[in-house]
């Protein structure tokens, strides 16, 4: 994208892009999270997701809960194998494009549960793009996974049409 | 006035039939019911005695340390308008390692239900009369009663093969 704001044309500026470039900055400052919220961790995403922390400044505020009108899945909690099919049917149900953001030790690991019933990492079944870690993470630490998104679909560049 | 052992004394002789022993541990006592009696025992506690509320029905499982093998515990409460009345009592039964087995006590509380059904899928105690004898928490082809203190707590291949299973199902 190229800026002018040269005084020829008044001091009011043009913008020079292609359509694609645009509705991919529009993409980048509108994710729709799909909050698949399953222990502890959910209730930080909640957290993030209110006033104080505020996830409306990026632009990621419209929570869904179906998985047909969200873009973004956050995983936050414990999935345990039984639960780990429903976690990937409603991944699947996501339309294209979609990103996947692994909260807290659980999703990225399996965090303290080494069991029979717990997946240890929710990459065993999902394309994850950005792990937080932590037990719960902080929502700064939230926001900043949601701003690497932002990073990822700005390096990615335009759909292909 | 009187004493707290009171009500405990007539309970123990209300049921004393159904008693094999009485166990004590830091002033609570535990009443050690044969396996075969369990229905009755459950139903005069609950039917004359008052015990109206299974609170929790559960079983360790001692393997090397004690035999028999199993216990299943009972913890029922009756609820009473004073102190004394407001009581919990203990039942446990024993059980042999092969081919674990007791009589439902859904008939005396429905809420065993779910509890029996627990105690199923964890530890592969089968309830005899059982109305809905089916896993609970784990999947339906699981392989393991993974609470049974043989099994290896990390041996996560069934829950896997489960998982593919329910997934290959979904996306049919």
């Amino acid at each position: 994208m190229g800026v002018s704001s040269g005084p020829l044309l008044g001091g009011d500026g043009f913008l020079t892009t292609k359509i694609s470039a645009v509705a991919n900055w529009g993409r980048k400052h509108s994710l729709w999270p799909m909050a698949f919220g399953t222990a502890c961790c959910a209730i930080e995403m909640m957290g993030t997701f209110s006033s104080r922390f505020d996830i409306a400044r990026f632009g990621a505020e419209a929570v869904r809960f179906s998985p047909r009108q969200a873009d973004l899945m956050i995983v936050s909690g414990t999935i345990t194998y039984k639960m780990a099919s429903v976690c990937r049917r409603i991944y699947e149900q996501m339309p294209e494009p979609k990103w996947v953001i692994a909260m807290g030790s659980c999703t990225c690991g399996g965090g303290p549960f080494d069991s029979y019933a717990v997946v240890q990492g929710i990459d065993e079944f999902l394309p994850v793009d950005v792990y937080v870690g932590g037990c719960p993470p902080r929502p700064e630490a939230l926001i900043d996974a949601v701003m690497k998104i932002q990073k990822k679909i700005e390096n990615e560049g335009p759909p292909i049409v | 006035m009187t004493s707290p052992t009171e009500p405990f004394d007539q309970i123990r002789e209300k049921i004393s039939g159904y008693i094999l022993s009485e166990s004590s541990f830091r002033g609570e006592s535990s009443f050690i019911v044969a396996s075969a009696s369990i229905v009755k025992c459950c139903s005069r506690l609950k039917n004359t005695l008052g015990f109206t509320y299974l609170a929790d029905l559960t079983v360790v499982d001692y393997l090397t340390v004690k035999f028999p093998r199993y216990e299943v515990v009972y913890l029922l409460h009756r609820f009473g308008d004073s102190y004394e009345e407001n009581l919990r009592i203990r039942l446990k039964v024993a059980l042999e390692q092969d081919d674990p087995a007791i009589d439902s006590v859904t008939s005396v509380w429905s809420g065993a239900n779910w509890l029996e059904r627990e105690a199923y899928d964890m530890f592969g105690i089968t309830f005899r009369g059982h109305p809905d004898p089916r896993r609970i928490l784990m999947p339906d082809d699981y392989d393991h009663f993974p609470l049974r203190k043989d099994f290896d707590v990390r041996d996560r291949e069934s829950s896997k093969r489960c998982f593919k299973r329910a997934l290959d199902e979904g996306l049919e």
